[in-house]
């Protein structure tokens, strides 16, 4: 990080005096602070004797009731048992949700970054009335300087929503969220090409009523995607294969009739081997394939030297085995699922990996079939009418020169290099507003995001907990949990299309506010008011659920309301006639797009680079009990689990003379050693070859007292980042870590 | 009637989740724990089986802790729940000591606490909220009297283990295998 202008500081450090860092004096803007509440014919919380609400703790976003007792005290969050998302059964997360409200480390007043007397930078508390002041100035400046185009949101949670409003309505369209190109994005595209269709979120897997699954690199069980973990749990009563493939024996590799450990990084080798198979022993879904498909003849071209013992010398995994688990597919066709995964940012060519993965679908029919792949319905739910936004001048593409055109949503990464000033790239950004994402933690590369933050004039974090993040911050708004207040409406897509409320079980606790009061506040200051059109969010959720034949009365009794599916199209009727949204109209086995811009219009195989002698490849997952960094000071989580180890294999031990439970440092190819030791697990679910730990530990806030310390972070460990071409995704896999006894 | 429970190992992944939702549902403070999770694995690489289970007291038949209690406190209740009754309790740790499963632990306010199978929410007729939250819907209980309840059947139709026999408790704790 370059001499910097902001430094890292600690909130506990708060001055009560003090200049502002690098401003004017406040302008005395005498603006009204809007309500939080408005009166109508609707209930408090206190009305009620349990309210409902959707989850926050993960992106899964599970309906369900929140139950007080005769104190008044939160006592349970329990699922809602008309939500598909959970169906009366939340996960160790939402069960334990309860702890976020209870922390007592959560932020307590909005703060502004100020010189102390001695010119060492702390953060002072204000009032919100001064933080909002001071926030508006700050980006007019940036707007009348650079246009408005010049400020970005990162966000992850419910309230990016009205944040992302605020943005619109200034004229910036800088809005993105490290899911994508950190997360899930490949597989979207890769999906998107194949299918002309993403997967969204909850992915439309058939679980239930599937054959066959195949999990590649995706586990569930650790990941508490509920929704699947409970339909996988079906599955297995109901006798299906499932068939794993992972370096690791993961708890669902327990659960499996295969499991396949492969050699870390040569996935698509085997996905291609399996069409082999499946297309040489005639195997595929000939009828769905002739009928949907384009390019059947060039993938068998393609694939037709590429073998089950081609695949064993990259892989590892012995022929005999690719072909009997490909068997085992196309027995199951069409009701057998590859399951696209979550997090699949892993080695560069990811996007081709997992178009790899949906022309497997293809090839076994399973898109748009029963036990496959089922077709999402979601409610149609209008917003509150308001003028319309003005167009954006340029966006963070045009930093990228011509680069990802194909990511179909923005990336967190690409945000944060448009903000690096550069001399050959338009790098214009000059603001961030953060909501709910712990930046530091998720972008891999810190160095470049610390060098992004410092050449911002602006840096808001918004947020329950004191994340590394906020240390960066100019002004820290302190927001209130999920369970201390409204939000959008839940709108997801699923089998059939419901809407599920959330509303306050308890007043907001210290000086915190919901998301949604902040945008409309700083859009009041900032002549944007007209974007929010109501007085409060009661009011605005009670006109769009009118509209839908609802209100916000019914919805503070019921909850989730299921709504109509229009048409009985759950599925694919046999010999249905299908326009697909691709430039042939089928799916494509050739991707024509992909070959318009340029990409292999079908998948390569490429070796990626191994571990160096005495390194091993780090591999990092999920835990059942946490949701990233974000989870981790939780009082009733870390009651599960308080911090990760690291998985080494006991030949690896042996080795390096390391004891079960004994604290060693990582050390990257980069030399980056971790901040904190990791306890060892020695373990033979690992591979020798790689490493295993737990995402989202290893907090260097120490502002958060139970995380602080605990465990070490991979992302600190991830400097090599393996863009993907075609999306721009930042492969994660491609980072080799050694053991050090000590930190120096 | 006598209640027991069944857990599926083929089933379980470990989560957690019935360990949160029982402190949430009977205010087991934080650090403390009336259920929790083993997980146990075998073999080498890459030849490995994995297990995990849902544990908690066995609800005994035979159960030592009831025996060897000095003030009567723990006692077996309607359908053989081995409960404790708080204000009879002295916290002396005799059935701490007792227990082969080391189910209990002391109460910060001092009295010995333990699963209860959420007798009050069976006599409503509900399941125990560890049951009730599983995502993996693991776990079944009932009265293996009524050869209808959901253990009843399940135990019927799968292979199971106790664990821990050798030591005469009779456990109503079964896992399927």
């Amino acid at each position: 990080m370059r001499n910097s202008r902001r430094e890292f500081i600690k909130i506990s450090a708060l001055g009560t005096t003090g200049a502002i860092v690098g401003s004017q004096l406040l302008m005395a803007k005498n603006n009204k602070v809007v309500p939080e509440n408005s009166k109508g014919p609707w209930k408090m919380p206190h009305d009620l004797e349990r309210t409902p609400t959707y989850c926050e703790v993960c992106f899964w976003k599970c309906a369900g009731w929140t139950y007080k007792n005769d104190d008044g005290k939160i006592q349970k969050i329990i699922g809602h048992e008309d939500d598909p998302n959970s169906n009366g059964r939340f996960c160790p997360r939402g069960t334990g949700g309860v702890g976020m409200y209870y922390d007592e480390d959560r932020l307590k007043n909005p703060m502004i970054r100020v010189n102390a007397a001695d010119g060492s930078q702390t953060f002072k508390e204000v009032s919100w009335d001064e933080a909002f002041d001071y926030i508006s100035v700050k980006l007019e400046k940036v707007i009348e300087e650079h246009g408005p185009e010049c400020i970005a949101l990162f966000t992850h949670g419910s309230g990016g929503n009205y944040f992302g409003n605020l943005l619109k309505a200034l004229g910036s369209q800088n809005i993105t969220a490290p899911s994508y190109a950190q997360c899930r994005g490949p597989r979207e595209v890769g999906f998107i090409a194949t299918f002309g269709d993403g997967l969204s979120s909850p992915e439309p897997t058939d679980i239930r009523d599937t054959r066959c699954m195949v999990l590649i690199g995706s586990h569930i069980g650790e990941n508490m995607h509920n929704g699947h973990v409970q339909e996988m749990s079906d599955a297995i009563d109901k006798g299906a294969t499932i068939i794993t493939v992972d370096p690791r024996f993961s708890t669902a590799a327990g659960k499996s009739k295969f499991w396949l450990p492969i050699k870390p990084s040569t996935d698509l080798a085997l996905l291609l081997a399996w069409m082999h198979v499946l297309i040489y022993e005639e195997r595929y879904d000939k009828k769905y394939v002739e009928q949907y498909t384009f390019g059947f003849e060039q993938l068998k071209e393609h694939v037709k030297h590429m073998t089950p013992e081609w695949a064993y010398g990259i892989t590892t995994i012995k022929p005999q085995v690719i072909r009997e688990t490909a068997r085992e597919m196309g027995n199951a066709s069409p009701a057998v699922i590859i399951h696209p995964g979550r997090h699949v940012t892993w080695y560069g060519d990811d996007t081709q990996r997992l178009r790899a993965v949906a022309m497997l679908n293809a090839l076994l029919g399973s898109w748009g079939r029963r036990g496959g792949f089922y077709i999402p319905d979601k409610a149609k739910v209008p917003g509150v009418p308001h003028p319309p936004y003005p167009k954006p001048r340029r966006t963070w593409r045009d930093a990228m020169g011509g680069k990802y055109e194909l990511a179909d949503l923005a990336l967190a990464n690409g945000v944060c290099d448009a903000t690096v000033p550069s001399a050959t790239m338009d790098c214009s950004i000059k603001a961030w507003i953060v909501n709910g994402t712990n930046l530091i933690e998720t972008l891999p590369n810190r160095p470049n995001t610390l060098e992004a933050i410092n050449a911002l004039d602006l840096m808001v974090v918004v947020d329950t907990m004191p994340m590394e993040i906020t240390g960066f911050a100019d002004v820290i708004l302190p927001e209130c949990t999920y369970l201390e207040r409204y939000d959008s409406l839940r709108v997801t897509q699923h089998r059939e299309p419901t809407i599920a409320l959330r509303m306050p079980a308890m007043k907001p606790k210290y000086n915190t506010k919901p998301a949604w009061w902040m945008a409309k506040n700083l859009a009041e200051r900032l002549g944007k008011g007209d974007y929010f059109p109501f007085d409060s969010i009661e009011e605005e959720l009670d006109y769009q659920l009118k509209k839908v034949g609802t209100s916000l009365e019914e919805m503070q009794r019921i909850g989730v309301k299921k709504m109509d599916r229009p048409y009985d199209d759950l599925y694919y009727t046999d010999g249905e006639e299908i326009e697909f949204n691709t430039n042939t109209g089928k799916i494509e086995l050739y991707s024509t797009s992909l070959e318009e811009y340029g990409f292999d219009p079908m998948p390569k195989f490429t070796q990626h680079p191994e571990p160096p002698q005495g390194y091993y490849r780090l591999i990092y997952g999920r835990a059942p009990m946490h949701t990233f960094s974000r989870t981790a000071n939780n009082p009733n989580l870390t009651d599960l689990m308080d911090e990760n180890t690291v998985w080494v294999n006991p030949k690896v031990a042996k080795e390096w003379d390391l004891k079960n439970g004994q604290e060693i440092y990582l050390q990257n190819q980069d030399n980056v050693t971790s901040s904190f030791p990791i306890k060892v697990r020695i373990t033979e679910r690992i591979r020798w070859d790689s490493v295993y730990m737990v995402h989202g530990f290893g907090h260097s806030k120490k502002q958060l007292s139970r995380a602080f310390g605990k465990g070490a972070s991979d992302t600190e460990l991830i400097t090599n980042v393996m863009m993907d071409p075609i999306m721009g995704g930042t492969g994660m896999r491609g980072n080799f870590v050694t053991f050090k006894y000590s930190k120096a | 009637m006598r209640y027991a429970m069944a857990v599926d190992t083929k089933k379980c992944v470990g989560c957690s989740d019935c360990v949160v939702a029982c402190q949430t549902e009977n205010d087991v403070p934080i650090g403390y724990c009336r259920d929790w999770i083993v997980e146990v694995t075998d073999g080498t690489y890459p030849q490995l089986e994995l297990e995990h289970r849902s544990e908690r007291c066995n609800h005994c038949e035979n159960s030592p802790c009831v025996r060897c209690c000095p003030t009567g406190a723990s006692h077996y209740s309607d359908g053989g729940i081995v409960m404790v009754t708080k204000n009879k309790c002295i916290g002396c740790g005799a059935c701490i000591a007792s227990c082969p499963y080391d189910a209990r632990y002391t109460h910060p306010k001092g009295y010995v606490d333990k699963c209860t199978f959420c007798e009050h929410r069976t006599k409503k007729g509900q399941s125990p909220a560890c049951v009730a939250v599983c995502p993996t819907k693991c776990m079944y209980f009932g009265d293996l009297d009524d050869p209808n309840s959901d253990v009843s059947k399940v135990i019927k139709k799968r292979k199971y283990k106790t664990l821990i026999p050798e030591a005469g408790t009779k456990p109503q704790l079964y896992f399927l295998i």
